[in-house]
Formats: structure tokens, C-alpha cells, sequence
């Protein structure tokens, strides 16, 4: 060992601060390219008068805000934009809730049905939607054939799913929560084994029953976990545009709009950069009050 | 208050193989402090769990007074359990863990300010009410375990273990305040451990569990004193009961009846015994050595004394056993037979 120890030097990086930066480069370039850029971009955009296709670009100060903010379809937009993803939360915590205690015990089959809850979550959301497209679509819809089937509606009587505003509101609802379905249900059992055993058996010896054990001991004991799942569900819904997109793409008469497809319907598709720059930056107060309570929890995590 | 009685109750896991419980007969008897003793995998508390509800049986009837309650859920025994890790609520505070069985039996709401209340003050955590039990120390959740346990005076307390957690001088005060409170309120009382002084000091009887099967029961001082076969014996005792080999039968003798001699004792069993180690436990000396020539030769003993500081390691002394502290033990069935006359040398 004698020989070896003069030769063996500790590696590379303690010494080198290039190879340290060099390291730390990629995370840098991809913040400041794909999230620092366009951001500023984005603030430049929604102070100016900045459309496709038209090299002049004059400042025109809160012009873009003032005119967003007195369209209806920004009001619909940031209206839906909360109902989906607080009612989508909502649908989901009940129901992962439910998915994860049918879940909890053994039994036959139980990995293949976790298996397939998880599906919707593997597959890109872009396929799921289309199929849901399909699903819910006027003309080719299965539901409706059901219901048809069991005398529920009469052909061409039947409701069309994408097609009326409050029915449209609702599948896109339905779908959203479809997708955060399986996240949850996977963080919730996690959570479920890591309570002792022990103690939902003192609450059965206590004299609590099934519902009093699960409302007042287990879910209230899993609350942290609860609002990862919460928070991380909101952003996502929250700054999703595609299941909008596919399903409605904004219709019927920008009943389903939310923020971000609103953003793409009138900046990308509509050439009006600035008022797409404008319309997105509603977003950054309220996601920025949700990365603070994610890191909040983060920490509370890696402290406790 | 109540009996608690089982009849050939068995527990098998799996199918095919030996029962963790096998056909368990017993009766408490009122108020009684009655404690499962065995070692890890004895079965003793899958016994307790079945009897709380939370194990189905395999077979067999759990009758609590009087009423056979296989088909009835824990929160209809009327008993209350208190578990190795006290498994209190952690998002709940002590005064709302102790009221939660009162809440989940539905007691009238204003009577519960005044049992929590009662509980607490007989725990001594009456100062604690407002704390998480995260702030407490391990007594202390022990307490807050045991009062949740008797706030709504149940018929039986069922114990697995409490005291297991604590370190040992904690141990041995909380065993004490449990025999006080258990003479307080009288509750017949079923206690699990693992650990035979906590058995010997605690329980009105001690039933010893070995593989599943009861292998005795009775009093402390029949289980200690009149071992039903050689499990129970060297079970029991620390250092446990010395055997010896004895062509059909096994001959068993205490360590603190192997004692030092330097007159003849009429009745008493003589050997030669070699010194080969010696340990001082303060009030005590644990002294192990062989027996030196006879039908034992080479055999490794155990003696208990007051003092061993005139014997010197590596000498050989006359020790005695006295003849009516043999124990007889069938070497086949390996239970307690009837003294009889053998040949020592």
C-alpha cells in the first residue's frame, strides 16, 4: 500500500471548478433557455404590441392587461381554470381515497388492478384525451350507445357530451381527474402502509368502526401526504392545456377555456403574442403561492 | 368486570402447518392478574389478539362473561387493549386520545370532560392533557396508553407488552404502578411479556406458553417452585434450573439449592464440584462450574450464593443438594413424575 499511497488523489472535481461548473452547466442552460427566457420573454411580449408575423413591436404598457381583463372569455377562462382543478382535486382525494383503502388488503388480482389504475397515468395524456375524445365524441360516443341501449335516451336525442357548455365543463372535469386519479392513489398507499398497523387496531379495540377509524384516525394521520398529492395535482390541472385542448379545444363558444388554452388559442393560433404573453402571466401569483407551499412541505420532509 | 374463557382455541396461519396457538384451555378468574408468559413465536400474544377480536380463530370459542364472542367485534367485547408501541394517535392530543373511546362508544358528551379527567388523574398526567403525545416522554405515553385503556371502564384489560419500551429503571417503576392500579380497579387483567420477572412480580397466575401449547399455569410460586415439565423449568429462573441426565429420568435442581458445604446435611445429595467461573451481582454470586467424579461427572452447574469470596477459581469443593428440592422430569415426555430413588454414583 506504501507505494499506492503517494498516487492516490481524491477525484477530479474538489480541485477543478471547471469541472465542477461543468457538471452544474446543463441544469443552468435548461433554466435559463427553457424557463428563464421565455419567461422574460413572456413580460417583454405582454407590455407590447407583438403579434405573428409583424416585425414592429411598439410599447403599449398595461393596454394588453386592461383589454384581457374586460373580455368575457378571459373571465370564463380564469372561472374554469379554478373550477377544474379545485373540483378536479376534490374528485380526486375522494376518490384515491377510496381506490387506496379497496387497495390496502391482499387479494387476488390486486396487482393487476394497480396495474391498470396506473395505466392512465403511463400513458401520454395527449392519447388518453383523444380517447376520451372519442368516448365522449356526438356521433360515435359509447356512453351514449348505452344509454340508447337501455332505453335511458332516444337516438339523436341523446346529451352531446362536448357539445353543450355545462356537459362539456363536466368531461373535461371528469377527464382531468381520470388522469390524477393514479398519482394519487399510488401516494396514498404509500402512506397507508406507513401508518402501524397498531394503530388502526387500538382504534377497532377503542370501539370505532370502519368509517370513524378511517375519517377520524388514518386520513387525518395522512395529511401531509395528502397535500403533496394535492399540490402537485393542482399544478398540474392548473397549468394543463392539452385535455382542454384535444377535447373541446376551448368550445362550445370558449365555454371550457382555461388559462394556458386561452393563452395558446389567442397568442399561437390567434397571432396575438401580446395578449397570450399577457394572459399567461396571470398565472405566475398563483403558481408561485403553490411552489411555496410544495417547498414548504418539501422541507418539512427532509427535516422531519 | 368479567371472565375472560377460552376452549380449544387454535390458531393456524397457514394451513399445514403446526398452529401458533393449539387448542388453549383457560379461565380467568374474577379481577384476576393473569399473565401469558413465553418466549418470541410462544404464541402468546396471537392468544391475546384472538381474545381481543383482532385475530379470527381457527377453531374454538372465546367466551367473555359468560357469552361466546367469536362472532363479535372488538368494540362489542368491552375491552380495551393497550399494545407494545401504546400506538396512540399522533395527530391527537392526550386529552382527545383519551377521550376517543368515549367518543367512539358514544358516551354522552358531557360525561366526557369529567372521565377523561378521572383517567388522567389516576395515570398522573393530568399536567400532560394538552401536549401531542410526540412530546412526551416513554412513561408518560405509556400512561396516556394505559388511561385510554380504563376510561371507559371496560370489563378486561388486555396488556401486550407495555413495559417493553421503557429502559430498565423505568421498567421496574412502571410495574409497580401498574400492580397499584390493577389493585385499584380490580379489572380482571390479561398481561403478555416475554420476560419472566415482570411475570413472577405481576401475576395473580402465570400461564407459560411454549410453541402454542400451554405448558402451565398457576401461581408464581407453582410455576417456579413446581415446574409441570423441563420448558417450564429452565424457562423460568435465571440462572435457569440445573438438569441432569439420569438414564429414564431427568433430575432438576435450583441453583440456590446448590450450595457450599463443609458439614454433612442428612438428605442431601453431595458432589464434588470444580470453580470455574464466578460472577458478583452486588447482593448476589452466580457461580458455574462441573461436578467432579459420580454419574454427573463433567456436568455443568449452576449455584446461586449469598458469597462466594472463600472460593477460589479452579479448586474443587463438596456441594449439596438437599433431597426434597429434586425435581423428576420423564425424559421422553419431558413432564413432572413422582420422586424417585437414583443412583448418583
Amino acid at each position: 500500500m506504501a507505494v499506492a499511497k503517494g498516487k492516490i488523489r481524491p477525484l477530479g472535481a474538489a480541485q477543478s471548478p471547471l469541472l465542477g461548473a461543468a457538471m452544474f452547466s446543463p441544469a443552468v442552460l435548461y433554466i435559463v433557455l427553457l424557463v428563464g427566457g421565455p419567461f422574460l420573454l413572456a413580460i417583454f411580449y405582454a407590455f407590447s404590441d407583438a403579434r405573428i408575423g409583424n416585425a414592429e413591436i411598439h410599447f403599449v404598457g398595461l393596454e394588453n392587461f386592461r383589454s384581457i381583463w374586460q373580455s368575457p372569455s378571459f373571465r370564463i377562462a380564469i372561472r374554469n381554470s379554478f373550477i377544474f382543478t379545485i373540483c378536479s382535486q376534490i374528485v380526486v382525494v375522494v376518490g384515491a381515497n377510496i381506490l387506496a383503502i379497496s387497495l390496502e388488503k391482499a387479494f387476488r388480482g390486486r396487482g393487476l388492478i394497480r396495474f391498470l389504475i396506473l395505466l392512465p397515468w403511463v400513458a401520454p395524456i395527449a392519447l388518453g384525451a383523444i380517447g376520451w375524445k372519442w368516448i365522449l365524441d356526438s356521433i360515435y360516443s359509447v356512453i351514449t350507445w348505452v344509454l340508447v341501449a337501455v332505453h335511458i335516451y332516444k337516438p339523436f336525442s341523446a346529451p352531446m357530451w362536448l357539445g353543450e357548455p355545462r356537459l362539456a365543463i363536466a368531461s373535461v372535469l371528469l377527464v382531468h381527474s381520470w388522469r390524477l386519479m393514479p398519482f394519487s392513489t399510488v401516494i396514498l398507499l404509500a402512506g397507508r402502509t406507513a401508518i402501524p398497523k397498531d394503530i388502526p387496531e387500538a382504534a377497532a379495540v377503542d370501539g370505532a368502526g370502519f368509517w370513524r377509524t378511517q375519517l377520524q384516525i388514518v386520513i387525518p394521520m395522512m395529511r401531509p401526504i395528502i397535500s403533496v398529492a394535492v399540490l402537485f395535482g393542482l399544478i398540474f390541472t392548473f397549468t394543463d392545456m392539452t385535455v382542454v385542448y384535444i377535447l373541446t379545444a376551448g368550445g362550445p363558444f370558449d365555454s371550457t377555456q382555461t388559462l394556458p388554452s386561452l393563452a395558446f388559442a389567442l397568442g399561437i393560433q390567434g397571432s396575438d403574442l401580446a395578449a397570450g404573453a399577457a394572459i399567461s402571466l396571470f398565472l405566475v401569483p398563483l403558481l408561485v403561492i403553490l411552489a411555496y407551499f410544495m417547498l414548504r412541505i418539501a422541507h418539512r420532509a427532509e427535516v422531519s | 368486570m368479567a371472565v375472560v374463557e377460552t376452549r380449544n382455541l387454535t390458531k393456524v396461519f397457514k394451513a399445514g402447518q403446526p398452529g401458533a396457538v393449539n387448542n388453549v384451555n383457560l379461565e380467568t378468574r374474577e379481577g384476576e392478574f393473569l399473565v401469558f408468559l413465553g418466549p418470541s413465536g410462544s404464541g402468546k400474544t396471537t392468544l391475546l389478539r384472538m381474545i381481543a377480536g383482532l385475530e379470527a380463530p381457527t377453531s374454538g370459542e372465546i367466551l367473555i362473561g359468560g357469552k361466546v364472542v367469536n362472532e363479535l367485534s372488538p368494540r362489542d367485547r368491552r375491552i380495551a387493549m393497550v399494545f407494545q408501541s401504546y400506538a396512540l394517535y399522533p395527530h391527537l392530543s392526550v386529552y382527545k386520545n383519551i377521550a376517543f373511546p368515549l367518543i367512539a362508544q358514544k358516551v354522552k358528551k358531557e360525561l366526557h370532560k369529567e372521565k377523561v379527567e378521572w383517567a388522567s388523574s389516576l395515570l398522573g398526567i393530568g399536567a400532560l392533557l394538552d401536549r401531542k403525545p410526540r412530546e412526551l416522554s416513554g412513561g408518560e405515553r405509556q400512561r396516556v396508553a394505559l388511561a385510554r385503556a380504563i376510561v371507559r371502564e371496560p370489563a378486561v384489560f388486555l396488556l401486550d407488552e407495555p413495559l417493553s419500551n421503557l429502559d430498565a429503571k423505568l421498567r421496574a417503576s412502571a410495574r409497580e404502578e401498574l400492580e397499584r392500579f390493577h389493585r385499584r380497579v380490580g379489572t380482571t387483567t390479561i398481561y403478555v411479556t416475554h420476560d419472566q420477572v415482570e411475570a413472577m412480580a405481576m401475576g395473580d397466575r402465570v400461564m407459560v406458553l411454549n410453541k402454542g401449547l400451554v405448558r402451565q399455569l398457576g401461581t408464581p410460586t407453582e410455576v417456579y417452585d413446581n415446574p409441570a415439565d423441563t420448558f417450564v423449568a429452565t424457562f423460568l429462573g435465571s440462572p435457569p434450573m440445573n438438569l441432569a441426565d439420569l438414564g429414564d429420568v431427568v433430575v432438576g435442581f435450583r441453583p440456590e439449592h446448590f450450595q457450599p458445604t463443609s458439614i454433612g446435611i442428612p438428605d442431601a445429595i453431595p458432589f464434588r464440584f470444580k470453580v470455574e467461573n464466578s460472577e458478583y451481582l452486588g447482593s448476589e454470586w452466580i457461580v458455574s462450574g462441573t461436578v467432579v467424579g459420580g454419574r454427573l461427572d463433567g456436568k455443568k452447574i449452576f449455584s446461586r450464593l449469598a458469597s462466594a469470596r472463600d472460593l477460589q477459581l479452579g479448586n474443587t469443593y463438596f456441594f449439596v443438594v438437599p433431597k426434597r428440592e429434586l425435581k423428576f422430569f420423564d425424559r421422553v415426555t419431558e413432564e413432572r413424575v413422582v420422586p424417585r430413588d437414583v443412583s448418583w454414583q
